[in-house]
């Protein structure tokens, strides 16, 4: 009996899940038609990753600014309570997480601290939503009869080019951003795009709405230039540990002026600070008379 | 079966529908790159009546469209010019004078737009009053409701007798496809526009959706070349509405090129409506020289 089940099973060709990315809401697969494979350790076939194409950063470009303006203009509050429920949503889903994890060579016992890990990376940052605003800003002393003061507003578009580490160092990258007001386009182009692609249908579960985080998978060269160079994109976030990655990203950037910040960490573990969101804010100050 | 003018009985074919949008989606699937994408990006341009009949346009806001229209984007002087500004008859003076000696026409919508539910007189001496005020260009509408009920001779006297008020002036008939229903009622209404005395056919307002589908323009340029292959007659297309990208434009390109041929790629025979697509097309023209993909912000309302 066991013989025979076990042959059956060697028969069966198994139907490998293409991950699709994430864009606007939705999960197209790359306009260009092209994907890769993912293997396990073990150099079995697991999955089927989408390899976009620049052009896919150029529609993923403009569904996040078209998310823009209604992300921000959501009450700080309600971005807390997002930021919150993708927390719940990914706890909801940590055993499938920590499957993918292991899959890319984890322990269970790695596996399932970076899932919780995550989680509270989120949660961090949904408390932070409605609190930084208070923290920076400042009513400045001037000698002219004004008043004068300092806030902090999103940068807009902000490009990420998402790190090695696959959940932790992800979540460490997006949250910061959009718990500011920003939305973002995220590059995956790491060894381990699983955990990213999954962590979109989190996000889509989530009341996160469409284009306000936009994952791409695929390959650094084809996507981060276009990325960078776009002038539609306002700031960049770059979380590599190779300086001449940040370096060319930042010669693209220079076409309008865009702010770029770099991570190179590659242990994410306490990169988890009210700095993340501040470096990807833009201060505004204003000057507003008052009596004689 | 509908009387011309002349009294002569006229028939227009039945449409293939379903035809129609396999047509469609098979010249939807062209692709231009390249070269040809810049030029046709260009030719875009020459096309298009930039448009605003807004209830809320005033002087300023019309003087800053002649503006856009006399300089499209400061930092590529070489662009073709646009082909027309299309405004309300009451802002025609002042468009005609920001505009005088660019060689850019002006348009003006006449005969009660966008309802067209007026008299007849009073539709005249809109028309009438435009003229006066200089406008080189009509876009009158039909009376849809006339249309509709089956009173074909009614809309036919209509656009002969402001054929008639226009004199030297081009007059554009719009159709308002949307409220048409079929793409049979299009057809036939392309056919009395044509017959009628119009210059261009014209399919929308902008005010109702859906306005210049493809199928819709398809059905209406075929009427075109029919009307050619039976009279000689050349006469233009005017899709209006809805078209807001460069991609958009492209496909129709594609599409009035296999339908009409060469000829039509023309600023005299093919205009686009539009407020939106200018930005686009300069979008694209900058993206496809510089190889960087561009911002709105980077240009002028």
């Amino acid at each position: 009996m066991s013989e025979q089940r076990s042959t059956a099973e060697a028969d069966r060709l198994p139907v490998l899940k293409t991950h699709k990315v994430y864009v606007g809401g939705k999960f197209p697969r790359s306009e260009s038609g092209r994907f890769d494979r993912a293997f396990a350790p073990d150099g079995t076939p697991i999955a089927n990753i989408c390899r976009c194409s620049r052009k896919d950063v150029r529609d993923a470009v403009t569904a996040a600014r078209a998310a823009q303006a209604g992300w921000a203009a959501r009450t700080a509050y309600n971005r807390g309570q997002i930021l919150y429920r993708i927390a719940e949503m990914l706890e909801g889903r940590s055993a499938q997480f920590e499957a993918l994890l292991a899959a890319g060579g984890a322990t269970s016992r790695e596996a399932a601290a970076e899932v919780q890990a995550a989680v509270d990376r989120l949660l961090h940052y949904a408390g932070w939503t409605d609190k930084f605003q208070q923290v920076f800003s400042s009513v400045n002393p001037v000698a002219t009869s004004h008043f004068n003061f300092s806030i902090l507003e999103p940068m807009g578009v902000v490009g990420v080019l998402a790190p090695e580490s696959p959940l932790l160092g992800l979540v460490s990258s997006i949250a910061p951003a959009i718990a500011g007001g920003n939305t973002t386009v995220v590059l995956v182009t790491g060894g381990q795009p699983l955990p990213a692609t999954t962590f979109g249908e989190v996000l889509n579960s989530s009341d996160v709405p469409g284009g306000v985080v936009n994952i791409l998978t695929g390959r650094r060269d084809e996507m981060l230039a276009p990325l960078a160079g776009h002038r539609d994109v306002d700031a960049l976030l770059l979380c590599s540990p190779d300086p001449d990655v940040a370096r060319s990203a930042e010669i693209e950037a220079v076409h309008n002026l865009k702010r770029v910040a770099v991570r190179p960490h590659e242990d994410w573990t306490d990169v988890q600070s009210p700095y993340e969101i501040t470096d990807l804010q833009e201060v505004k100050t204003t000057w507003h008379p008052i009596g004689s | 079966m509908q009387m011309s003018p002349s009294g002569a009985r006229i028939e227009s074919p039945p449409i293939d529908a379903v035809g129609v949008e396999e047509r469609v989606a098979r010249l939807c699937s062209r692709s231009i790159k390249k070269d040809a994408k810049l030029q046709a990006l260009h030719l875009t341009l020459s096309m298009i009546d930039l448009t605003t009949l807004e209830g809320a346009d005033s002087e300023g806001k019309v003087r800053q469209l002649c503006a856009k229209a006399l300089q499209l984007h400061a930092a590529l002087p070489d662009l073709p010019h646009v082909a027309a500004v299309c405004v309300y008859p009451a802002l025609v003076g002042v468009a005609k004078r920001a505009l005088d000696g660019s060689g850019i026409n002006v348009a003006s919508v006449a005969t009660s737009f966008p309802a067209g539910q007026a008299p007849i007189e009073i539709k005249l001496l809109e028309v009438r009053k435009a003229i006066e005020a200089g406008a080189d260009e009509v876009d009158m509408v039909i009376s849809r409701g006339r249309f509709l009920a089956g009173d074909f001779a009614y809309t036919a006297d209509e656009i002969a007798s402001v054929k008639e008020a226009c004199g030297d002036a081009h007059l554009k008939v719009i159709l308002e496809t949307g409220e048409l229903g079929t793409l049979d009622a299009i057809r036939r209404a392309s056919d009395l526009a044509m017959r009628s005395g119009a210059d261009f056919i014209k399919t929308s307002t902008g005010k109702i959706k859906p306005a210049a589908t493809m199928p819709v323009v398809l059905v209406m340029l075929e009427a075109i070349r029919d009307h050619y292959l039976r009279t000689g007659e050349k006469i233009g297309m005017k899709p209006a509405g809805g078209i807001s990208t460069a991609k958009d434009a492209i496909r129709h390109l594609v599409m009035v090129r296999e339908t009409l041929g060469q000829d039509w790629l023309d600023p005299d025979l093919y205009r686009f409506g539009a407020s939106s697509l200018a930005n686009d097309v300069l979008r694209q023209i900058v993206k496809q020289r510089s190889g960087i993909y561009q911002s709105f912000d980077d240009f002028s309302l």
